[in-house]
């Protein structure tokens, strides 16, 4: 175990699969128009625990199974990236507090207030 | 240029500099819908872009345009010998411009560059929010 993984626990790797699922889900959304392009996601769960027992995280990507497949091969709808995106972006919002009141706590304890 | 590291702001960057052409090739086809010309070959066609995605790393993409086409739609064929440009048969060709088709793309275009927008003030302000953590 890192010292990183033992301060913070799994939020420092939590905010770093946030952030990559992020870029992910914006070319999804960059990816609107064009032709035949495959929507992708990332399974959280699955990249978590890879990330945390140190292996790639190659497999947790997967393509996104549309609700209801369009003409031009394009698997983005726009609806469910949107929400899938604002969801990423709390979680990531929540790691960020947790390691906020993390480093708050360590902070107090090196100062000894 | 395969597999290149994508930053978000490749990534959402490239996608509105997409749309702009987009929205261009809209412009110009209304700007054009309604001309005459004399023959059907010198009659506008509407222009289309073709969007292409780029692949990046770890399952991120963006896009650009791979060329802009002209759309395959036939010029109208009117007869109107009284035209100036009329030919010696007294036809003219009207531009092949749907410009009901031209408005929804326009509205499109512009709905997916706000969505662009959106994804970046997001990024953004989650990065200065980590950038402050600790303080």
């Amino acid at each position: 175990m890192s010292v990183g993984q033992s301060l913070f626990g799994i939020h420092a790797t939590a905010l770093q699969l946030r952030s990559q699922r992020m870029s992910m889900l914006a070319s999804n959304i960059a990816n609107a128009a064009t032709p035949n392009y495959k929507a992708r996601d990332m399974n959280f769960a699955q990249a978590l625990r890879q990330a945390s027992d140190g292996e790639s995280i190659e497999s947790s990507i997967e393509y996104r199974v549309p609700l209801q497949p369009s003409l031009d091969g394009n698997t983005v709808e726009m609806s469910t990236e949107q929400t899938a995106f604002a969801e990423n972006a709390l979680a990531y919002r929540s790691s960020l507090s947790f390691l906020q009141g993390r480093i708050g706590t360590m902070m107090r304890a090196l100062k000894g207030e | 240029m395969a597999n290149q590291t994508l930053s978000l702001f490749d990534i959402s960057g490239r996608a509105m500099a997409a749309q702009l052409v987009r929205l261009n090739t809209t412009a110009s086809n209304l700007a054009n819908a309604g001309t005459i010309s004399g023959s059907e070959e010198g009659a506008f066609r509407s222009l289309k872009p073709v969007f292409r995605t780029i692949m990046g790393e770890d399952g991120t993409a963006t896009v650009a345009i791979d060329k802009i086409v002209s759309s395959p739609a036939a010029p109208t064929k009117r007869h109107d010998p009284s035209h100036p440009l009329a030919d010696k048969n007294g036809d003219v060709w009207e531009a092949a411009v749907d410009s009901a088709a031209e408005m929804v793309e326009m509205l499109e275009t512009s709905r997916q560059y706000q969505n662009n927008v959106q994804v970046l003030q997001t990024a953004k302000g989650l990065m200065l929010e980590t950038l402050r953590l600790g303080q």
